[in-house]
């Protein structure tokens, strides 16, 4: 007898577990590998330059940070978009547990982006759109994290931060593409483009290409823990609300 | 160690700020799931018993 699989199954929180467990001991050591290998590549390996100095080499974790922030606010858009269409609560999990991530590589994002600004810009932060749209998806990632904190039945809570998901786009999208919307902000355009043009050197590049790499994979390996504790969190609390009752 | 010249404090300070924060949030992953998981197992075994 053949079994139809498809995506959906994976909604099964069973199935879920039985899935990511053997999957995030090997997607935790390639995170680490090419976490090691990009950064110890680029910041042992590389040249400094012309104009920026050494301060180059915090493209490797500024770049794969800013580009993580937003793209974890995507994912949990989708994810609060399959919750609030289709009910399944391991996508709002999965949700919940990526909002601690992206705000940790916001924060990397912002904190790199200063750091660099200072020298370069002669200024830690300007009211540019790129830093400003970077700064309120932060708020966003706080406020979504603390909505979920603030309500006790966790159906209510997933409904209400996926709104909330949903109208933070547009500041993830801001983030994105601030530097095409307004032209007159410091920030500089995209580091890495399809337009072959735009991008760094390639000296630089390949390096920041495995960081890259390694902060995508530390961001699934993260998710996947995290929302395998959410589910256990979640048995956890029926049980005691049983015990409580018994 | 490659010589940062001038900008040894911003591109020290860019690293080690961040890899504050990275391991943080590794560590705090890492702890909340051992005590999640166990406080189910405690609360399974309760249920069995």
């Amino acid at each position: 007898m053949q079994t139809e699989m498809s995506l959906w199954s994976y909604a099964n929180p069973t199935r879920f577990m039985a899935t990511t467990r053997p999957l995030l001991p090997w997607l935790s050591a390639l995170a680490a590998a090419c976490l090691v290998v990009g950064l110890i590549w680029g910041f042992f390996f590389t040249p400094d330059d012309y104009r920026q100095g050494s301060t180059v080499k915090i493209i490797y974790l500024h770049v794969p940070s800013a580009l993580m922030a937003i793209n974890a606010w995507f994912m949990m858009l989708v994810a609060s978009l399959i919750w609030l269409i289709r009910r399944h609560h391991v996508s709002a999990l999965a949700a919940k547990a990526a909002a601690p991530v992206g705000v940790t590589m916001t924060l990397v994002a912002l904190v790199t982006g200063a750091v660099w600004g200072s020298p370069m810009w002669g200024t830690w932060w300007a009211w540019d759109p790129r830093l400003t749209s970077f700064l309120i998806l932060f708020l966003f990632y706080l406020g979504y994290m603390a909505l979920w904190a603030a309500i006790e039945d966790p159906d209510t809570a997933a409904d209400l931060t996926s709104v909330l998901c949903v109208v933070g786009s547009v500041f993830a999208v801001l983030s994105r593409y601030a530097v095409n919307f307004w032209n007159q902000g410091l920030h500089q355009g995209a580091s890495l483009s399809l337009d072959a043009e735009e991008n760094v050197a390639d000296v630089f590049y390949f390096p920041l290409l495995v960081c890259i790499a390694g902060f995508v994979l530390l961001f699934v390996a993260l998710v996947l823990a995290r929302t395998r504790t959410e589910i256990r969190a979640r048995r956890l609390h029926a049980l005691q609300l049983r015990e409580r009752m018994a | 160690m490659p010589d940062l010249g001038k900008y040894a404090v911003e591109v020290g300070a860019a690293y080690g700020l961040s890899a504050v924060l990275i391991v943080g949030l590794v560590a705090l992953t890492l702890w909340r799931g051992k005590r999640v998981k166990r406080a189910l197992d405690a609360a399974e075994g309760r249920r069995n018993a």
